[in-house]
């Protein structure tokens, strides 16, 4: 279990008890965290669960892998933080994370 | 017709189209009574997973449902799972259900999705013979994937060669059928299809094309071989059939609401009645940026009409209507699709299907209308923006990979 905080573009934070083994998108739509998408379900398909990471856990959130990166490379705009939310696995490593939405996901 | 009083709101069906239009109206402030129907016994579910990851066993059910149970229950969604909607009473605006009872209605949204086509032969109601559409499909099929048997798959479509990877990846000694010269030949060009029919030969799987089933044969009820047009004999321990869906629109039709291969809908997918809506398989919509309706059979298709319903019920601004976009996984070959090839005069390859990351581009008078992106993010992402703007593109450059996507797009569009 890991409480994550999404963040708002406008700044507002919710906080979610997460479980383990479930990306940190599907912890947002059941939660029904505004601004995350995830059209496609967690295929890596879509970039619509586009998300910024509290820089002090870019190294827990794993490595991205190559179709990320290039989903993520023709996503609005995209910072170094950036990463797709349904390629997030929740672990005990994760507890605290915070993430940002971005303002649109399309 | 003004539905923004509307204080009764039934969805009938359990699948994304439902699941969105739910979200949607709740979301958008609608605070009535909101009640789904559905056949099934499950919370409303993805069925993309189930031809994919959840056919192999890798996660729970409850990773399929859009929401969890308390979800509904805290949005106040009444959920009326294993029941059928056996008719629609327009006049009254109720809706009968299979067990008794009715629910009455101020807007009506049908999400009742597809069903597969069945196979005209004899022994096609043997046992272990399967269609793949819902979950109860998968928890029978699953129990039978045992490595070492015979599967025959019927049909190359996209659900036969998901199934197939599948099966050929657990072991299964796996055949797909197909009467077109070509696998996915209702879908794609010649080009995708010979990608395919090469990557599932050098994973083991034996595709015959122009060959039909002919009936089958079984032992004690359970289906043991299988006779092809050509006269061949095959072993067979399960059969899956995939040769396509038809849309449930009898509900509709029955009711007297214009149907034609879909429930006719308007771009805010409202029917030939204006209470009542359809969204997702089973409807026939307007194609705004192909220039003719139809039916898509996609999980954009079902999330975007879901929107569009919603928002018409709730007087609110049309929601974007969106490229057409769908998805395919197959071994560790991802496909996005961007758009509707039907009626292209040229095909542009960038890249080569021998490096398993290439994509085709279908052009119209010199407009790109669709494109097949193989484990190509940035050619599906560009071609997303490229054919919703209309521009005019040349073959030289889209096929040039010297010149990244996103340069095309941004000089394509400025143009």
């Amino acid at each position: 279990m890991a409480k994550i905080t999404y963040i708002d573009c406008e700044g507002t934070e919710r906080v979610v008890e997460a479980q383990n083994g479930e990306t940190v998108m599907e912890a947002a739509i059941k939660n029904s965290i505004p601004g995350i998408d995830a059209d496609c379900g967690g295929a890596c398909a879509c970039a619509t669960c586009h998300v910024y990471v509290d820089q002090g856990f870019m190294d827990k959130v794993g490595e991205q892998e190559e179709m990320e990166k290039s989903m993520l490379d023709f996503a609005e705009n995209v910072q170094e933080n950036s990463r797709l939310s349904c390629q997030i696995t929740v672990s005990e490593d994760l507890d605290g994370l915070k993430v940002t939405t971005p303002e649109s996901q399309h | 017709m003004d539905l923004t009083d509307a204080k009764r709101i039934v969805v009938i069906g359990g699948g994304q189209a439902a699941a969105q239009a739910i979200q949607s109206l709740r979301m958008g402030g609608y605070a009535g009574e909101l009640t789904l129907v559905g056949e099934e016994p499950a919370l409303p579910y993805q069925r993309p997973p189930l031809s994919k990851a959840y056919m192999k066993g890798e996660f729970a059910e409850e990773r399929l449902y859009f929401k969890p149970a308390a979800w509904y229950a805290d949005n106040k969604v009444e959920l009326v799972l294993s029941t059928r909607a056996t008719a629609i009473n327009r006049t009254d605006r109720k809706v009968e259900l299979e067990h008794g009872g009715h629910l009455d209605y101020d807007a009506l949204i049908l999400a009742t999705g597809s069903r597969p086509r069945a196979l005209p032969i004899e022994g096609a109601d043997l046992e272990h013979v399967y269609a793949l559409r819902g979950l109860a499909d998968v928890e029978r099929i699953r129990p039978q994937m045992v490595a070492g048997r015979s599967i025959l798959i019927v049909g190359a479509g996209y659900i036969g060669l998901e199934a197939a990877a599948v099966a050929q990846q657990m072991g299964l000694k796996t055949t797909v059928l197909e009467m077109a010269p070509r696998v996915l030949a209702r879908v794609t060009s010649p080009v995708m299809s010979e990608f395919y029919e090469t990557e599932h030969r050098r994973q083991g799987v034996d595709i015959r094309t122009i060959t039909s089933l002919s009936k089958l044969e079984g032992k004690d009820g359970a289906v043991t071989a299988a006779v092809l047009s050509d006269g061949t004999k095959l072993d067979a321990d399960i059969v899956l059939v995939g040769i396509g869906i038809l849309p449930n629109e009898e509900l509709a039709k029955d009711a007297g609401i214009a149907c034609n291969n879909g429930i006719l809908v308007d771009r805010d997918a409202r029917t030939s009645d204006p209470r009542v809506f359809a969204a997702g398989d089973c409807a026939s919509r307007p194609l705004v940026h192909f220039g003719r309706a139809g039916r898509l059979e996609s999980v954009h298709n079902a999330i975007e009409q879901g929107k569009l319903a919603a928002a018409a019920i709730l007087g609110k601004p049309r929601p974007n209507e969106d490229c057409p976009w769908f998805w395919s996984d197959q071994y560790d070959l991802k496909l996005q699709i961007a758009g509707l090839s039907a009626g292209y005069d040229q095909i542009v390859v960038r890249g080569s299907p021998e490096d398993r990351k290439f994509a085709a581009f279908y052009l119209k008078n010199g407009t790109l209308i669709a494109v097949d992106a193989i484990n190509s993010p940035p050619e599906f992402l560009a071609s997303k923006k490229l054919i919703m703007s209309g521009a005019k593109l040349s073959a030289d450059i889209l096929a040039d990979t010297s010149i990244s996507m996103k340069e095309i797009a941004t000089n394509a569009v400025a143009a």
